[in-house]
């Protein structure tokens, strides 16, 4: 048996036919029929009754995803900078969050956001605040951007690291200043990984809903909560969560069909 | 040592038992441990060595589990009958009831609250009882038994139940509020927690309203909503089990919760009060069933019975705060609990509470929507985010496929 044998990947097909293809097809019959198991597009038009909390999710995940990208992209630089073996550390200290639980770093920004919290009580050392936090939609980005960040600068280095410090300098070189050397060397030259690093950040924000729950106070809802709702709500309704999911995964391959052209023209540069 | 004899008194008393089957002495109990005894009038060891597994569902933290030095009343039961137990718990009615209509799992005892058991009996997803398997039952309080949801206690055996009302920290509050009406003051702006559950918010706005908290029509849900929409802005949150931080911590000043959970805030900060709302409260009553699916009734039904039993009622009353439907356990409980005006009120409540029913899937679903509409209403600015939205999303694609035919031409030079 050599390496490149196709029969190798054989379990993980039969896993993905099993555990991804079947779902995936069990969720577009379900957006499409009835309780009968009639085709109907009516669960897709009552999904269209909460559009104004799809908006308010792929605005605030939007939002999460910029700000992300603004904060890691130098981290990022920063990090592909250094020597290797500090490198490693630095990356450790990226990755170290995650070794909680999601639901309790969510939980611990409950704590600091509120009213009593660590922070306004040091605000109100200086005679500043109490500051209302907790239960905002800014809270809400700021449970994203805090939890999602690390997708964000881990595939900026790792595309970072394949840009030779050659190249920067010779742009300094040729007179580019900070700039020209940032907008037409090292963007242009990470694009994968910005690309990468917005759908690891805009995927799973769009459709979270433990963080707008405890940090939204309830009333800040998302389309996560929405099909949650559904599924586990008072109405009990699979044919409309389906839907609604089946709207989320066309929003979500959108944005991804939307980055990946990008990386592929950029690819195409690069050769 | 300590251990080995209380297992050679447990197989002492267990023997007693087996001993004295025959005998049905009336009167005669078993000891289980220091504190739990249990009637001996009941073959409890029937199916001891049968290799019985029996699925329990039940709510987080809602029966005696050892923890704070509590009996652990699963234990018992395992040690007493041999019988397997394979504990589980749920969060929400909702949760529970999807669980079991999608078939994905087999459960032999549940704890719907009572809503739910009539519509789990309207879908025929709870099997009959057989009552003469639950000699117990007899110890309930006619009160609780009997109810509309089910006539005659075909389907449920009640649990523990509980009310609404209005939790409050005295140290934040110039006025304590007495009515419903209250959470819609300004005086509280900022400061209230909701329920973030539908039915139970609902409720309040239907008791604030004097209208039936099981809405018939939609105009009536509309209307209740309505209400809530106009409440918003003076909620702090909307919040379940996250009230139990924040009224503790002093975060907010007025709360809606459970008289059962009610018990252990103020127990744990002596700032906090209850007040039951001049309008009236929402009673709600947890039985246990076996739904239809069970292989294992009798084993189940002898579950029941064991829950029912005073010394077991009594360990799990006291542990989780929850009010007893059975007369001989509140008789056994400590005069705190026992005397206690949170967990039974005088008839002047009990006189206005009024019970869930279920609703049509019409009404629920016109539940769901606006009450989801409700929570993601913000005072202006929504239609415009629509659109907003729309137009980027029209724009990123024009954008797109300029990109995509700019490319082309430059190919085909």
């Amino acid at each position: 048996m050599t390496l490149n044998n196709k029969k190798l990947a054989a379990p993980y097909l039969v896993w993905m036919v099993l555990f991804t293809i079947v779902p995936l097809a069990i969720v577009v019959y379900y957006a499409f029929t009835d309780d009968a198991g009639n085709f109907t597009l009516d669960n897709l038009a009552r999904a269209g009754g909460y559009s104004s909390v799809f908006a308010r999710s792929l605005m605030l995940a939007l939002v999460a995803t910029v700000i992300c990208l603004v904060l890691a992209f130098p981290v990022g630089y920063f990090l592909s900078r250094l020597r290797v073996n500090k490198q490693r550390i630095m990356q450790m200290l990226i990755m170290m969050p995650m070794w909680m639980n999601f639901l309790l770093r969510t939980y611990a920004w409950m704590g600091l956001l509120s009213v009593n919290g660590p922070i306004n009580t040091i605000l109100g050392f200086f005679g500043i605040g109490p500051f209302t936090m907790l239960n905002t939609s800014g809270a809400v980005v700021l449970g994203m951007v805090y939890n999602y960040i690390p997708y964000m600068i881990l595939p900026l280095y790792t595309s970072m690291t394949k840009i030779d410090a050659s190249i920067v300098e010779a742009a300094e070189d040729l007179g580019a200043n900070l700039f020209q050397t940032l907008v037409r060397v090292l963007i242009p030259m990470s694009v994968p990984g910005i690309c990468t690093g917005i759908t690891m950040v805009f995927v799973p924000a769009v459709s979270t809903f433990a963080i707008s729950r405890m940090l939204g106070g309830g009333s800040n809802l998302l389309i996560g909560d929405l099909i949650e709702m559904q599924f586990l709500g008072n109405s009990y309704n699979l044919n409309v969560g389906s839907a609604m999911s089946l709207v989320l995964m066309v929003i979500v391959l959108l944005c991804m069909s939307f980055t990946s052209s990008f990386d592929e023209e950029e690819m195409e540069g690069a050769v | 040592m300590k251990k080995r004899l209380f297992s050679l008194v447990l197989c002492a008393a267990l023997l007693c038992g087996v001993c004295a089957l025959p005998a049905s002495a009336a009167g005669r109990t078993i000891q289980l441990d220091e504190t739990i005894s249990v009637s001996a009038d009941y073959d409890w060891t029937r199916f001891a060595g049968k290799n019985i597994t029996l699925n329990v569902y039940n709510w987080g933290e809602y029966i005696s589990n050892g923890a704070d030095e509590s009996p652990d009343v699963v234990a018992l039961f395992e040690k007493l009958t041999g019988i397997a137990v394979n504990y589980t718990t749920f969060d929400s009615n909702e949760t529970m009831y999807a669980k079991i209509k999608s078939g994905a799992a087999s459960y032999d005892v549940i704890f719907p609250s009572e809503y739910m058991v009539a519509k789990m009996i309207d879908e025929g997803m709870l099997a009959e009882l057989d009552l003469a398997n639950i000699p117990n039952f007899a110890l309930l309080d006619e009160q609780y038994t009997n109810q509309d949801y089910d006539p005659g206690n075909r389907h449920c055996v009640p649990y523990m139940w509980c009310t609404t009302g209005i939790i409050y920290n005295t140290t934040m509050v110039n006025n304590a509020p007495t009515a419903w009406a209250d959470l819609w003051s300004a005086e509280y702006a900022g400061n209230i927690l909701m329920f973030n559950n539908s039915r139970d918010a609902f409720a309040i706005a239907a008791h604030k309203m004097g209208q039936s908290i099981n809405p018939t029509t939609t105009e009536e849900v509309a209307l209740a909503i309505e209400e809530l929409k106009t409440q918003k802005s003076l909620v702090q949150a909307y919040v379940m089990d996250e009230i139990f931080d924040k009224m503790e911590g002093g975060e907010a000043a007025v709360g809606v919760y459970y008289s059962g959970d009610a018990i252990t805030m103020t127990t744990d900060n002596p700032d906090l009060a209850w007040v039951f709302p001049q309008e009236g409260v929402t009673l709600s009553i947890d039985n246990m069933c076996i739904p239809a699916s069970s292989a294992n009734r009798e084993a189940a039904e002898m579950f029941i019975n064991f829950m029912c039993e005073v010394d077991v009622g009594v360990a799990n009353c006291e542990y989780i705060g929850y009010s007893t439907p059975s007369t001989a356990v509140w008789e056994n409980l400590s005069d705190e609990l026992k005397y206690s005006s949170i967990a039974y009120p005088g008839d002047e409540v009990m006189d206005k509470a009024q019970l869930f029913t279920s609703l049509s899937d019409e009404i629920n679903e016109a539940l769901d929507i606006q009450w989801s509409e409700m929570k993601s209403y913000n005072e202006g600015g929504n239609a415009y985010m629509m659109l907003l939205l729309l137009l980027s999303g029209v724009t990123l694609a024009g954008f797109n496929i300029w990109r995509k035919v700019r490319k082309k031409i430059r190919a085909t030079y």
